[in-house]
């Protein structure tokens, strides 16, 4: 036991001295540097532009801390927007491979095998070069949809002009949403105390959407489409993805479709197939038996790898730095390059993103207990 | 066609397996028809791209720039083939760097093969990484000295990944055992450095190798560029791979441990002699997949200007002469990527076929 304490006492001995030795140079460092340390800077003008933003309006004379802001709006953007097409086509992808037609199978196959073994770095690299230096000028832009446009200045889209409805049609999706959980809570504890079955997926279905198309409809269908124009020497109106988000969010959705196709795959075919005999024999309509029997133990396969892809997702995205999309590490990067302050750019980089794992961590966990087999955890 | 030689082609293998593969449905016809028209649309212009109208060689780019949008231009390549290999290496000395990556080839196929999979198998590792060193510096037995910052291309991309899987292993090997370790501080402090490696990009642990690390020493010390980057490669990588381990070790059933305590082993000779040798083997497919990713994330190099396969192809593209063909050289890029990728996991997926018949698997568990 006392040869226990002796290795733990070593351990934190040495760690002591190591981090003391760092700090100690680290401050004569500064001095010597004459870098004042600290978090002051923030609140200094920034001076530089940023190419675009989200939500948060930015000039150069705004602080450090707003830029910051914008960086952090812009990589929460592209991984929102990421994830979202990352899962579709994933799921596609992984479905495809399980398809019985061989051609869908074999081409799902080659996708998923070619993406994978090429770093995601090479493909945002690829990407830029065909949208920056192989697509044409806004004047002969490609258009493969009406009132979409391809051009070397990015993606124009077509957008729906804004009203007032549609603020209303927010709040009535958000209602909507309240209201199918209340529904469903009722329901359950309706099945509960008289063995009434819940009212089928249509109710939630019908109130998440009918009430913003309600509304929308009741407003008159205010529908009026913002197209981009070609003015000048590029597009007006409408909404403008740039080179740099169409190439890191192109890039960061097929390759980490490829990672998920590969999670929904083995998910399903997880399944037993003993389960869809047993859910068939028990009499339960094919919806009801995917909703309770095969969804819940498929979905449980299928969540925790999907959240940590999800997370790799927004750590990959970091690599915007490398063709110049201004998310937060290339803001921390430029703001480091100005002031100096090293330490505290990277360590808001590493706060950030240690929050945004650790919460999603979290959520894992809690989801894990929630869905784990009933003594499984043992 | 008569309708006797219509039927006869009709049960001939091909239209039964077309039927069964493709034609089984209606939605499955379709989907078919819409797979074969995307084909038809794609691959044919591609392959006239690629193949059939490229320029293979050509003096400057004038022959390249006039099949632009028609041909790719693999006479980039063909230029530019030494540069991406080796970087600024001294043209002369191009033998050395050659001949490293060959030793290295060579210690990739001796590990892969079971039958060296014996503690001897480090010997090897320590002796050819030392070779390696000596090619590339020089200095002794008459070879000229090249300085590292001379070190480039492919050579340094598969330097990066090398020596940091070599440092990093072991490391994981002990972040694996202290994270299962009974004393409180050692387990503590190795979650900690695990959480924290794998909660950040790479991108933030190179930015620190590169500005932060230099603030971090006593004036006058300086560490250079490369042995910064990979240091902040070998902590990346040891905390994935710790993760691996650490899932083998778990796999281990515990009456392997109350056996080696009734033998009365100390705790180094149980993990060294019991414990490992078995954790270690279960977990080697895992373990190609993280060196997969690994040696996939060291092209992040490239960001902190570093001199590995992408920035060579990066800076060959910055000449004028040969701008703007981008697609094919990153085309390029990923073709070498891939093939070392796709070995690996071709490997990896052999090898968990091997080790993975139902017999072992039992064994294992009974034991």
């Amino acid at each position: 036991m006392n040869r226990r304490l002796a290795y733990q006492a070593g351990l934190l001995a040495a760690a002591g001295l190591v981090l003391w030795f760092f700090v100690s140079n680290t401050a004569r460092n500064l001095e010597a540097l004459r870098v004042a340390s600290g978090f002051g800077f923030l609140g200094r003008e920034a001076g530089f532009e940023i190419g675009e933003t989200t939500f948060i309006a930015f000039s150069a004379a705004d602080t450090y801390l707003r830029a910051f802001g914008v960086g952090l709006a812009n990589t929460f953007r592209v991984a929102l927007l990421g994830i979202v097409v990352a899962t579709v086509l994933g799921t596609l992808i992984g479905l495809g491979r399980l398809s019985s037609n061989w051609l869908v199978a074999r081409l799902a196959a080659l996708y998923v095998e070619v993406m994978r073994n090429i770093p995601l770095l090479v493909q945002l690299f690829f990407w830029y070069a065909i949208i920056a230096e192989n697509l044409p000028g806004p004047r002969e832009a490609l258009s493969p949809l009406a009132g979409v446009f391809l051009s070397n200045r990015g993606i124009a889209l077509p957008v729906p002009a804004p009203h007032p409805a549609y603020g209303w049609m927010l709040a009535a999706l958000l209602a909507g949403v309240v209201a199918a959980i209340l529904v469903a809570r009722w329901a359950r504890a309706r099945q509960a105390a008289t063995g009434a079955p819940p009212p089928g997926a249509w109710l939630g279905f019908a109130l998440v959407l009918g009430t913003p198309l309600a509304v929308f409809l009741a407003s008159g269908a205010p529908l009026a489409w913002d197209r981009p124009e070609l003015a000048g020497f590029n597009f007006q109106g409408g909404a403008t993805l740039t080179p740099e988000f169409a190439a890191l969010l192109t890039g960061l959705a097929t390759y980490t479709a490829a990672f998920v196709a590969e999670i929904v795959r083995a998910g399903v075919l997880a399944v037993d197939k003993g389960q869809f005999e047993a859910a068939d024999s028990l009499g339960l309509p094919r919806r009801r038996a995917m909703q309770l029997v095969i969804l819940p133990q498929a979905l449980r396969l299928i969540v925790p790898p999907m959240t940590s892809q999800y997370l790799n997702l927004t750590k990959n995205s970091s690599l915007a730095v490398a063709i110049g999309y201004p998310d937060l590490v290339s803001i921390a990067n430029t703001t480091m390059n100005q002031t100096g302050q090293a330490i505290e750019g990277i360590a808001i980089i590493m706060l950030v993103y240690l929050t945004i794992s650790l919460s999603i961590s979290a959520f894992m966990n809690w989801y894990n207990r929630r869905v784990a087999l009933r003594g499984a955890s043992r | 066609m008569s309708t006797a030689a219509l039927a006869k082609t009709w049960s001939d293998p091909v239209f039964p397996w077309l039927r069964a593969n493709l034609f089984s449905s209606w939605p499955n016809a379709i989907l078919s028809m819409l797979a074969l028209w995307l084909l038809w649309r794609t691959l044919p212009p591609f392959l006239d791209w690629a193949f059939l109208d490229a320029v293979w060689s050509a003096p400057d780019s004038g022959a390249c720039r006039a099949a632009r949008g028609e041909g790719a231009c693999w006479a980039f390549i063909a230029e530019k083939h030494r540069f991406i290999l080796f970087g600024t290496y001294p043209y002369e000395e191009h033998w050395r760097p050659g001949l490293a990556i060959l030793v290295m080839l060579a210690l990739y196929a001796v590990s892969a093969l079971r039958r060296f999979w014996r503690p001897r198998l480090a010997l090897y590792w320590v002796a050819g990484l030392a070779l390696i060193g000596v090619l590339m510096w020089g200095g002794v037995f008459g070879l000229r000295y090249v300085e590292n910052e001379r070190w480039g291309g492919l050579m340094l991309t598969l330097l990066l990944a090398t020596f940091g899987l070599a440092a990093a292993f072991p490391l994981a090997v002990l972040l694996a055992l202290g994270r299962r370790s009974a004393m409180p501080v050692v387990r503590g402090f190795c979650v900690g450095y695990i959480e924290l490696i794998r909660g950040v990009p790479l991108i933030s642990l190179l930015f620190m190798a590169s500005v932060m690390l230099p603030l971090f020493l006593p004036a006058g010390v300086t560490v250079d560029k490369l042995l910064r980057a990979q240091i902040a490669m070998i902590m990346f990588a040891a905390a994935y791979l710790a993760e691996v381990v650490r899932g083998g070790l778990q796999s281990i059933p515990h009456g392997q441990y109350e056996a080696a305590d009734a033998l009365g082993l100390p705790y180094w000779r149980k993990t060294l002699l019991v414990v490992l040798p078995q954790a270690l083997r279960v977990s080697i497919p895992p373990l190609v997949n993280t060196f997969i990713a690994f040696f996939k994330d060291t092209s992040l190099v490239v960001i902190i200007g570093l001199f590995d396969l992408l920035t060579s192809i990066k800076v060959s593209l910055q000449e004028p002469a040969w701008t703007g063909f981008g697609v094919e050289a990153y085309l390029f890029a990923s073709l070498v990527y891939f093939a070392f990728c796709t070995t690996m996991s071709r490997y990896s997926q052999r090898l968990e076929h091997d080790l993975t018949p139902g017999a072992r698997a039992g064994a294992l568990r009974d034991a």
